[in-house]
């Protein structure tokens, strides 16, 4: 089913996907003119696959659950933000907070992110195929986040227990962030989300992995006068 | 919030249509500020001719070039809305002093190929108000305002021009502008507002007096602005734009063999032509882009 921005508003494109007839065979939908809208596919809850054809603004496919999203163009602010489960597939580029706060799902971005990839990000698996921003996986408290290019400053500030896989170089950690020692178990997670992004296997050896340090979990009286 | 848009045309191509192009940037970024709006467009030289742009609170506009033309030889006035562009071969100093007797004018710009327009209201009004999509040339800065810092007046409106053919809009906030203004000043800059953009743009003017590039003079402002920032700035030869280190302001470039196009969203720029093969990105925190002749 062909769903054309140009010509149908965006909230009534957003109700049709977010009320499927399960009974129905329709399963596939195309999305085209995006156009740079913010909140296409936000809140969809029904295993549909949905293709946009085009550069997309801020929250797309937000909130969802279930529904397998493809972004053939950029995508703006808060992709795939809060997100609990289903796969978002960015052809291109993502702008700041790719995936924040999201509980699961995966979300995979073929070119860079910029600013807070992952913030707060609380389960959801992110690859992205080239680089992220400053701040990415800031406060983020579970979950995996791989990134096959580089890191910008403060990767992984005041990181809880989620995992950082990284190919390129960082800038810089953040603070509580540290190199950790990739086990077997370790490597066979970074394995199964390579495979997912339809990345040759072969590449674990090249990457490092980063987590929590685990100081800030509790207070820390030699700190006390830096509060 | 806040919108700003800007578009710089590498050829002569699509001179005529940068009015119907800025239009539509600014009427997508409407909803980002509905308070006021403003834009400077920047068309070829004239040599040895000012274009000064002025915002009137009258209607007696052929009283007042009447009186004008009288101290003022060879003046032209063409007005659009409340705005008057005078055309001169007066050098600023002098007319500037001239106007200053004037209460009902007052300067928004002046330069060789700047012309400037703002308004009170939204910005979908204020463009059909000014005809923008009338206007051609070379390339073109816009602001769409939400007031957060100082009132809601003309006064308050961006672009702010500090300079001959400079300008500047903002999106984002500064915190140390009170101290700034009163350094600007003691050095003869003129800054007429209680606004903090204009205090960048004169940080700007005095920077470009000093004979620095706008470029180093951006990187400047890296470290003497506090605050959070996405500025685009204008001048004769072309436009920059630049983010503070911590990039929470959006912005995003396209670029295309024949323009390039910066706005706070993307969907200002889908309508542009060919913008969907365009190379596309966002400017890096704490870096000078910039483009021109």
């Amino acid at each position: 089913m062909n769903l054309n921005l140009k010509k149908e508003s965006l909230r009534k494109v957003n109700e049709t996907l977010q009320s499927i007839d399960r009974k129905s065979n329709k399963k596939i939908f195309k999305i085209s003119n995006p156009d740079g809208n913010h909140a296409i596919c936000a809140g969809l809850k029904d295993e549909i696959e949905v293709t946009i054809d085009g550069h997309t603004g801020y929250y797309c496919a937000g909130m969802n659950m279930n529904a397998n999203i493809i972004v053939n163009g950029n995508v703006g602010t808060g992709v795939a933000e809060n997100m609990m489960s289903g796969t978002v597939h960015v052809k291109g580029n993502a702008s700041q907070s790719a995936g924040a706060t999201a509980h699961g799902g995966t979300l995979i971005i073929d070119g860079d992110t910029s600013s807070r990839c992952g913030i707060s990000m609380k389960g959801i698996d992110i690859i992205v195929k080239g680089s992220v921003g400053h701040m990415s996986a800031f406060m983020a408290q579970s979950g995996n986040l791989v990134i096959c290019g580089d890191a910008g400053d403060a990767l992984g500030d005041s990181i809880y227990e989620a995992n950082i896989f990284i190919k390129g170089n960082v800038k810089s950690l953040g603070a509580d962030c540290e190199e950790k020692k990739m086990n077997k178990k370790d490597q066979n997670i970074l394995r199964s989300l390579l495979k997912k992004a339809s990345i040759n296997e072969s590449e674990i050896k090249n990457f490092k992995m980063y987590g929590s340090a685990r100081k800030l979990y509790n207070f820390n009286i030699d700190n006390v006068s830096e509060y | 919030m806040c919108g700003i848009v800007g578009i710089y045309l590498k050829n002569k191509k699509y001179n005529s249509q940068l009015g119907k192009f800025l239009t539509g940037m600014m009427n997508s970024m409407a909803t980002r500020g509905p308070d006021s709006a403003g834009f400077a467009i920047y068309s070829s030289e004239k040599k040895k001719k000012y274009k000064y742009s002025v915002c009137s609170n009258t209607d007696e506009v052929k009283e007042i070039s009447k009186k004008l033309s009288k101290q003022v030889k060879d003046i032209k006035v063409k007005s659009i809305s409340d705005h008057l562009i005078i055309e001169t071969a007066m050098k600023p100093k002098k007319f500037i002093e001239i106007l200053k007797n004037y209460d009902e004018l007052s300067l928004v710009g002046y330069g060789s190929c700047i012309e400037i327009f703002k308004q009170v209201g939204n910005p979908k009004d204020v463009v059909k108000n000014f005809s923008l999509e009338k206007f051609s040339g070379s390339h073109a800065i816009g602001h769409t305002r939400m007031a957060t810092e100082s009132a809601i007046t003309t006064d308050g409106s961006h672009p702010y021009s500090t300079g001959e053919d400079e300008c500047l809009v903002h999106n984002g906030s500064l915190s140390n502008h009170n101290n700034l203004r009163r350094s600007l000043l003691k050095k003869g800059i003129e800054i007429k507002s209680m606004n903090d953009t204009e205090v960048a743009a004169g940080y700007i003017s005095n920077g470009l007096s000093d004979k620095k590039s706008l470029k180093e003079t951006l990187l400047d402002g890296l470290k003497d602005l506090d605050g959070f920032y996405t500025f685009i700035s204008g001048t004769k030869n072309g436009m920059a734009i630049v983010r503070d280190e911590i990039a929470c302001k959006p912005a995003v470039v396209a670029e295309t063999k024949d323009y390039v196009a910066i706005a706070s969203e993307f969907q200002a720029m889908a309508h542009l032509p060919n913008v969907n093969s365009a190379k596309i990105f966002e400017p890096e925190p704490g870096k000078v882009y910039s483009w021109g002749k």
